[in-house]
């Protein structure tokens, strides 16, 4: 079960509203390599994993992508709050407003509805952990793109904490792939096992 | 001390924490890194006892509360006004 912390994983105090980079955030509530596919990815995978380390790394991960979910979120409510309705027009946030007014609602950036398809849990250990691991670099990439497109320091910052946590994620995937594969190799099938023709 | 110092305090430990939490679960012998995460669990639990006395609750059903009901007052972290200003000189 989870408990609720109430205050973020890292502040956010956006003073300008700034609706252009919202539509370009929204990405990473709802997006192919946003939190929301993050968390659900690894909160799936963790039920069919093996090793006490790589079993602990996929729950604490998805639990910390919900925590950059709300950071996400958060930056998206505060970027579109004061905005006016020439600001909304102009910055291209006018056909999401349409649909949304300022609800927060897991889209891409190019506005396709969040699918589970940005997903995968495949039963396989090996497996799901390379795929936890580009999913890691495809956030990464993400981030620096976002970062490539802002230019407001209490943007930025945030970005660059999410940014960041991509790399140690990755890495911590990366240890737990090499318990695994220690692992499968110290019991001498492979797993899981290939049916005999 | 301030609500916004004290809560400065208690997410810069949390986040150790869980950093620290993180780097464990690949290195479970490691002896120093399970120094600094007992001590820092130690020290944010003292501070947030801090914060819940003085300025409400932070960890759903995890404290007592006063009358009315404490939970329910504002502003949400999701809110400007919940957040602290980033400080350079954090310890």
């Amino acid at each position: 079960m989870w408990v609720y912390d109430k205050k973020l994983e890292y502040p956010i105090k956006i003073r300008k509203p700034d609706p252009r980079m919202a539509k370009l955030i929204i990405t990473q509530y709802g997006g192919p390599d946003g939190e929301l596919a993050a968390s659900l990815r690894y909160l799936s995978q963790r039920f069919t994993m093996i090793t006490p380390q790589a079993k602990a790394t996929l729950n604490d991960i998805g639990t910390e992508e919900l925590a950059h979910l709300e950071m996400i979120g958060t930056m998206v409510k505060q970027l579109t709050r004061g905005a006016s309705y020439d600001e909304i027009k102009n910055s291209g946030l006018d056909a999401y407003y349409v649909d949304h007014d300022r609800g927060i609602y897991p889209v891409s950036a190019s506005g396709v509805p969040f699918t589970a398809a940005y997903i995968q849990s495949k039963g396989d250990p090996r497996t799901d952990l390379y795929e936890d691991m580009a999913a890691e670099q495809k956030a990464r990439s993400t981030y620096e793109y976002l970062i490539n497109m802002a230019d407001d320091p209490d943007v930025i910052e945030p970005l660059r904490f999410l940014r960041e946590r991509e790399i140690v994620h990755f890495q911590r995937f990366g240890e737990s792939l090499r318990y695994v594969q220690e692992f499968l190799d110290s019991k001498k099938y492979s797993f899981p096992s290939p049916k005999k023709s | 001390m301030s609500r916004d110092d004290l809560l400065r305090k208690i997410s810069a430990l949390d986040f150790y924490i869980i950093d620290l939490g993180l780097y464990l679960n690949t290195h479970p012998n490691d002896k120093e890194a399970l120094t600094k995460y007992n001590e820092s669990v130690r020290q944010v639990n003292s501070l947030k006892k801090e914060f819940t006395q003085s300025y409400g609750m932070l960890l759903a059903n995890s404290s007592e509360s006063r009358h009315p009901w404490q939970w329910i007052e504002g502003p949400w972290p999701w809110q400007k006004s919940f957040n602290f200003e980033l400080k350079e000189d954090m310890d």
